[in-house]
């Protein structure tokens, strides 16, 4: 269990949990890279599987009314985006180069971040409730169907079952993963946050009962050491050439019709006039 | 089971003769040796079975950390050398007189007999929480015991706190970054020298540490500049039992003038952060002022902004104040006055 958690002593005698063992820092991190280079050894094994550009031609060709860019993140969802991913790579940072033995003065950047990255979720919540498709980034029953076809397809089977909507079904699950280490680390280190001085609110270290604050501090252990190894796995996809155009859309907000044509499926995520049923998606120009 | 406090634990105790075999030793036993200088910080440790190290490697028997010896215009003082051997050297006596005052207040004369200044430099702060064995942050756990509504923490820190807020005890510490010291460490990759100030570190960089030594390294000497030999001193220790105790605040301070007029100084205080604070702000205000009363007050103002006192140590802040101030405009000018 040491090997996992790490315990001390109340003022009277109880054991009680303090954090996680930082050996799961490095368990993560191992975890992250390991994936790394499972995924890009089986990606090089894997390319002769590529489709033949003819083929992406002919699609391209039957579809001459869309427009040669099609947009997939408006301003506002990549700023998010990348005010997000700034207050993440702090986070990470500030948390464990101190544990890696990297001594600077972090507790104040640490929750200063965690402040920013709260606020942004937030307003993603918010913005993506309100203003953008919501549910294209869920997954549920209803993609079982494409899971079997992209597990056959990465097998090397030509499946002629669904194609991705707007996000590939990888996006979406790694999308769950990130809400729920996210939303843990952002509730248990806003609870930590009355333990610390901050000029925001007067500490108050008895809140919650020594087991209680035990649990806390677990709790954001374990989401912090997982976001370790699921944001290496997200870099890792960030720089691969072959998902380029996912990074890039990131950056410029949209994708080319080639690329649309050719990695999602346009009954799913309609852009313009949906050319069966002739009706227009109102937020397929502003999704993210 | 009671813990018989009078006995000491069992460790395999190791006595090398030189500096690379205690390195060696410390290199190949890691966290688990603990290094023992003078023995006054570590018997209460061992003692009272908070820390239960398998390997003590004692310096005694290391004769090139010990003596103190002129090196290029200043002194180089062996971690080793006793705090009495400090207080009654004649160059330290003479040249370096802020040192011999602020060794001589160090506990009891047979404390300073055993003592050593690197031990006194690198004790573990006195946070009675803290060493009762308490899991508290400096001992690896998520709270600090002194930082809490009902928590006695009148001799805890009012500057400079990040979770914890226990001060640092060293009453040599602050006299030797007023001389613009610097540290030897040495480890097995090498021999890093460092001012004194970065010496010593706060909670924010590593709550678990006092100091910047790392596993496996040795203070191995202290060196002195000849840049303050000789230059204005003033070093006091408040406390409470004036025999033998540790400093609520102290403050040491090296000044140069020119007539009345303050051309140079630096200014330390301890006892009101995890580290000795060096008053860089107040030592640029000063410079170029008139040494006076105005002068003082007006620094003694500057060093407290900033304070958080805790609920019983609001006294530190009106007593560093006062002790900067006394420190700049001196106190035997002003006595009569």
């Amino acid at each position: 269990m040491g090997y996992f958690l790490t315990f001390g002593h109340s003022p009277w005698g109880q054991q009680i949990l303090t954090h996680v063992s930082w050996n799961l820092l490095w368990a993560s991190l191992f975890a992250g890279v390991a994936f790394f280079v499972a995924h890009a050894s089986y990606m090089v094994l894997s390319a002769h599987r590529k489709r033949h550009p003819a083929e992406t031609d002919a699609i391209e060709a039957a579809r001459p009314d869309l427009p040669a860019r099609i947009p997939r993140h408006s301003g506002v969802a990549r700023a998010f985006h990348w005010v997000m991913a700034a207050s993440m790579f702090t986070l990470l940072l500030t948390a464990f180069l101190p544990i890696a033995g990297v001594r600077f003065a972090w507790v104040t950047w640490h929750w200063m971040a965690g402040l920013v990255l709260t606020t942004s979720i937030l307003f993603h919540v918010i913005h993506a409730s309100f203003f953008l498709d919501f549910w294209s980034i869920w997954v549920g029953p209803k993609d079982l169907p494409e899971l079997r076809a992209e597990i056959l397809r990465e097998l090397g089977h030509d499946v002629p079952g669904p194609k991705p909507g707007k996000y590939p079904l990888g996006n979406r699950l790694y999308h769950l993963a990130i809400v729920a280490a996210g939303l843990s680390v952002i509730a248990s280190g806003l609870t930590m946050m009355v333990r610390v001085r901050t000029p925001l609110f007067p500490r108050n270290p008895y809140m919650l009962a020594d087991s209680t604050w035990g649990f806390v501090y677990v709790a954001h252990g374990m989401a912090g050491v997982g976001l370790v190894g699921l944001v290496i796995a997200h870099v890792y996809f960030a720089v691969r050439p072959d998902k380029w155009w996912i990074t890039k859309a990131m950056i410029l907000g949209w994708i080319t019709r080639r690329q649309y044509i050719e990695h999602h499926d346009p009954d799913r995520w309609v852009v313009g006039i949906h050319p069966k049923t002739q009706v227009p998606n109102p937020k397929s120009q502003v999704a993210q | 089971m009671a813990v018989i406090r009078d006995v000491m634990p069992a460790f395999e105790l190791f006595q090398p003769a030189s500096t690379a075999d205690a390195l060696s030793l410390l290199d190949r036993y890691g966290s688990d040796a603990w290094v023992f200088a003078g023995g006054l910080d570590s018997f209460d440790w061992l003692k009272d079975r908070i820390k239960r190290p398998r390997y003590v490697v004692d310096l005694g028997g290391v004769a090139e950390l010990k003596g103190i010896r002129e090196r290029d215009g200043g002194l180089e003082i062996g971690a080793m050398a006793t705090l009495t051997e400090v207080v009654q050297h004649p160059a330290v006596r003479e040249r370096y007189a802020i040192l011999m005052e602020a060794a001589e207040a160090a506990a009891s004369p047979q404390i300073r007999n055993q003592g050593t200044i690197g031990g006194n430099v690198s004790q573990d702060t006195r946070c009675w929480y803290y060493r009762s064995g308490w899991s508290c942050y400096r001992a690896g756990g998520n709270i600090c015991y002194a930082d809490t509504p009902e928590a006695i923490n009148r001799e805890h820190a009012i500057l400079g706190a990040d979770r914890c807020v226990a001060v640092n005890p060293s009453d040599t510490a602050p006299a030797l970054i007023a001389l613009g010291a610097s540290m030897v460490v040495r480890g097995s990759g090498g021999e890093r020298v460092m001012n004194a100030e970065d010496y010593f570190i706060g909670p924010g960089t590593d709550i678990m540490r006092m100091t910047a030594l790392q596993p496996g390294e040795l203070l191995a000497a202290i060196r002195i500049p000849g840049d303050w030999a000789g230059s204005r001193f003033y070093f006091e220790k408040v406390r409470d039992r004036q025999v033998w105790d540790f400093a609520l605040v102290s403050v040491a301070s090296a000044m140069v003038t020119s007539g009345e007029t303050i051309e140079n100084m630096r200014l330390v205080v301890n006892g009101v952060a995890a580290r000795p604070l060096r008053l860089v702000n107040v030592e640029q205000f000063v410079k170029g002022k008139p040494r006076n009363e105005a002068t003082a007050a007006a620094a003694g103002e500057m060093a407290i902004e900033g304070a958080q006192p805790l609920r019983f140590n609001a006294y530190k802040v009106p007593l560093m104040r006062n002790l900067v101030k006394r420190a700049i405009r001196g106190v035997e000018e002003w006595a009569t006055s």
